[in-house]
């Protein structure tokens, strides 16, 4: 599926990287604790969590991950927005919870990727 | 590349936003050299996660990382209060981190295991009071 696929799917709003939309995705992991995405996340290109400060950025950056999805409404600020595009990361904002958003996912084809 | 390069980086105090500003940067300028991605990913993980640390528990401290021909090298050096039982800090889940911590989404005891996972060698050199300096090594 493709960025905006995921847009579509989870009826969420595009805050920047618009030029990336058509980019392919294949995993996704959930979580609202960044020590875990390190610790446990490899090779998945999309990040759903409820955790709305700079360092949900930073920790997309790390792991190369080319979208995050906030949840629950959340709406990252200017200066997130900022570092996010600066590092060609696609911001989707969805009312949704992180439970359904996952699962309407997954139901779709995203996966969870490979444990390491 | 037969030169090592040398970055040097000042981590600040209590900035809890701008924490990974460094490790961001040692990664881009890694990937422009043409480091392998999987070397890249380590060296940024491993270093955002000391990082981290640094502004959590020793008000910031200074980072300085070598790049040679064969490995890049870490060196995390803070003036914090050291870590007092590092086998126990070595432990998934093991934190002393604050709650506040926990709500920025850190301080799950995983910071020291991650580096010490993600880096081909690791060594800890502490002393209560005084401060702690990680140096860790990736290979290339």
């Amino acid at each position: 599926m493709t960025v905006n696929d995921i847009k579509n799917l989870l009826e969420a709003k595009i805050l920047c990287g618009e030029e990336h939309i058509d980019r392919e995705v294949h995993t996704a992991c959930g979580s609202d604790m960044m020590s875990d995405v390190l610790a446990f996340v490899k090779d998945q290109s999309v990040l759903l969590t409820g955790l709305c400060n700079p360092q949900a950025i930073r920790t997309a950056e790390m792991m190369d991950i080319v979208c995050i999805v906030f949840v629950r409404g959340k709406m990252p600020d200017e200066s997130m927005i900022e570092l996010a595009e600066e590092r060609g990361i696609v911001i989707l904002s969805t009312s949704m919870r992180m439970f359904p958003a996952c699962g309407i996912l997954y139901t779709n084809g995203l996966r969870g990727g490979v444990d390491n | 590349m037969s030169d090592t390069i040398k970055l040097h980086y000042t981590v600040s105090p209590d900035d809890f936003t701008r924490a990974g500003e460094a490790s961001g940067d040692v990664k881009s300028k890694l990937k422009k050299m043409g480091v392998s991605p999987e070397a890249v990913r380590k060296v940024a993980i491993a270093m955002y996660e000391g990082e981290i640390n640094m502004v959590i528990h020793a008000d910031g401290g200074d980072i300085d990382v070598e790049i040679s021909e064969n490995d890049i090298t870490m060196i995390l050096a803070d003036k914090g209060p050291g870590i007092a039982d590092v086998e126990k800090a070595m432990q998934a889940g093991w934190s002393t981190a604050p709650d506040n911590i926990r709500s920025l989404g850190f301080g799950a005891g995983m910071g020291l295991p991650n580096m010490k996972k993600y880096s081909d060698d690791m060594k800890i050199d502490t002393e209560l009071g005084v401060g702690t300096t990680v140096t860790m090594k990736v290979n290339m």
